[in-house]
């Protein structure tokens, strides 16, 4: 075994750490006038991780720490994901914060200690690093959540995700012991070695430790029945918060799941599985269809994401190659179209009110043309719509679970599609059917609605040409396990 | 290997027990946040008992470690959890489970 500390592997991390301590005292030092730097020098040190990053593709799985740190294919690409996400936000965020007066550092140095957690997770190759970026990412996502401090729903959806946050990680470390003492290692090789030599389906006490532990993934995930979070802290966190929780810590729950269940207990596959098909059944179903009731267009793009988390799941309990890449591929494309959904948000409660019901949407294509065709793309990727990339994503899953052999899974979630897909287009016809019930005139600057464009422009592309995008989640998940 | 007198059940018994009265804690509890706040605490301490225990009869240090961390990490999340709680009686005037029920659906 690798002996050597290997500082080199966590370049990226430990840039990305300087780079933030730095904002935070840049903070201090500037006045008000003067955000603007700091707001550069965070994309600069997140652009210079990407770098960092990228530079490692390719190379062979190679560990750091004493087996504690792990870089592959898969954390490489993961880790890019959810750099460009955060830097999209960002830019997402910053007319939304100004216009509000909380264009403060804070929130650039809580979310940069949160992508840090993100990219600890992805690269965490032991239970205790696991955790620490776990609870690095949700003690900043907790502060981010209440961070307009005179809102009563902003700090009652903090609260309310911080204890169940908080019974999340318990559950998981519950389970996280257990599964320490039957293994007597913290590794995940360690526990991968345990599993291996063992029937899980005879071993009571692991499939009791594992229980707690899909408990803990489930609630991070926001999938049903663990998702009483999900629509109240969506709604009471200022939108470029709701972006933040409902993009980038996706990926970084995708890449625990995988660390956890497949490196650390493979073998156990069977157990898992039988977990795991009753809360992605459920989030398809309460997800899809609670998010026909409701008015609040958070609030659905809330049950929306419980949905498409269930198919996420369904991609991973598979158990396959295929299903891996695909569940990668999936959470990948559904971040960065529920990027582009809720920076329509952030146009719309651009002057002072909070565009929070549907009704704000009506009309949309008469105050602003180009805004409405973006949020059509987000919406109809979303629901499945050829050519868009959230057909393949969804396609691709599909295959892999008829070809994990669970014919009845793929059909119930093409049912739950179709019944997702009144929602989304419910709110194109609120855009493109309905008169406007105001006529404010929506502009942002250059910046915002270039990244819009890409963006939107990605969702076509992406869904057009998935190949590249799908080859490097195939080689990065064949490489990484 | 006869390290203690006290076997490993004993433990893993309170452990359990003590977890149980958290989670029971915090679903039950319908008046004050602060006792939320307080289960949680607990919770992590009953894991606490789990990997110190594991750790004693299994031999290996790697579970103290992790404790020593928790413990840390606890500490941040109370003062995270307290801070939160300020805010919200700041805005509310009220740290009643029940009454916070703004938003549903």
């Amino acid at each position: 075994m690798d002996s050597v500390m290997n500082f080199a592997l966590a370049t990226p991390e430990m840039f990305l750490l300087a780079a933030t301590c730095f904002i935070l005292l840049l903070d201090v030092f500037l006045g008000e006038k003067c955000r603007t730097i700091g707001y550069i020098a965070a994309l600069g040190a997140l652009l210079t991780t990407v770098f960092l990053v990228v530079s490692s593709y390719g190379a062979d799985k190679t560990e750091a720490f004493n087996g504690m740190f792990v870089s592959d294919n898969m954390s490489v690409v993961l880790k890019t994901s959810v750099l460009l996400i955060v830097m999209g936000i960002f830019v997402y965020a910053r007319p939304y914060l100004i216009d509000r007066k909380i264009f403060k550092g804070e929130f650039y140095s809580l979310s940069l200690f949160a992508t840090l957690g993100m990219l600890i997770m992805i690269s965490a190759n032991t239970m205790l690093v696991i955790y620490l970026g776990l609870e690095l990412l949700s003690l900043s996502l907790y502060a981010l959540v209440a961070f307009r401090r005179d809102d009563g729903r902003g700090s009652e959806a903090a609260m309310k995700y911080f204890v169940l946050g908080a019974i999340a990680s318990g559950m998981l470390l519950y389970g996280m012991s257990i599964l320490y003492g039957l293994s007597g290692s913290i590794d995940l090789k360690g526990v991968a070695s345990y599993v291996a030599s063992q029937d899980i389906m005879s071993n009571l006490v692991l499939l009791f430790g594992l229980t707690f532990i899909i408990v803990g993934l489930g609630f991070k995930f926001g999938v049903a029945p663990f998702h009483m979070w999900v629509p109240d802290v969506y709604q009471g966190s200022p939108t470029p918060i709701t972006m933040f929780l409902g993009s980038a810590p996706k990926l970084a729950a995708f890449a625990m799941t995988m660390r956890l269940l497949v490196s650390g207990m493979e073998f156990g596959s069977m157990g898992w599985q039988q977990m795991l098909i009753p809360l992605a059944v459920l989030s398809l179903v309460v997800g899809n269809i609670a998010a026909i009731a409701q008015t609040n267009i958070k609030r659905m793009l809330a049950y929306s994401t419980i949905s498409h988390m269930g198919f996420v799941l369904l991609g991973i309990l598979g158990a396959s190659e295929p299903g891996y890449s695909a569940a990668m591929f999936y959470v990948i494309t559904y971040a960065i179209t529920a990027l582009g959904g809720f920076a329509i948000i952030i146009i719309l409660s651009h002057s002072g009110v909070e565009a929070e019901n549907l009704d704000d949407l009506r009309g949309l294509n008469d105050r602003h043309p180009w805004y409405a065709f973006m949020m059509l793309l987000f919406m109809f990727s979303m629901a499945g719509v050829p050519p868009l990339v959230g057909f393949y994503a969804k396609l691709a899953i599909l295959q892999s679970v008829v070809q994990a052999g669970f014919v009845w899974l793929a059909v119930l979630a093409v049912v739950m599609s179709v019944v997702g897909a009144f929602y989304y287009l419910r709110a194109v016809k609120l855009m493109y059917f309905d008169k406007p019930i105001q006529d404010e005139l929506l502009r942002m600057g250059t910046g915002f609605n270039a990244l819009l464009t890409t963006n939107g422009f990605l969702v076509i592309a992406l869904g057009l040409f998935p190949g590249f995008l799908m080859a490097l989640c195939v080689e990065a998940i064949r490489v990484s396990l | 290997m006869a390290q203690s007198m006290i076997p490993l059940t004993h433990f893993l018994v309170i452990g359990a027990i003590l977890f149980s009265v958290s989670v029971a804690g915090i679903f039950l509890n319908r008046k004050n946040m602060l006792i939320i706040l307080m289960c949680i605490e607990l919770m992590l301490l009953a894991v606490n008992i789990n990997f110190i225990a594991f750790s004693h009869f299994n031999q290996d240090m790697g579970g103290q470690v992790f404790v020593f961390f928790i413990l840390t990490v606890a500490a941040a999340e109370a003062a995270i959890g307290l801070a939160i709680l300020v805010v919200l009686f700041r805005n509310r005037g009220t740290i009643n489970v029940q009454e916070l029920d703004e938003m549903k659906g």
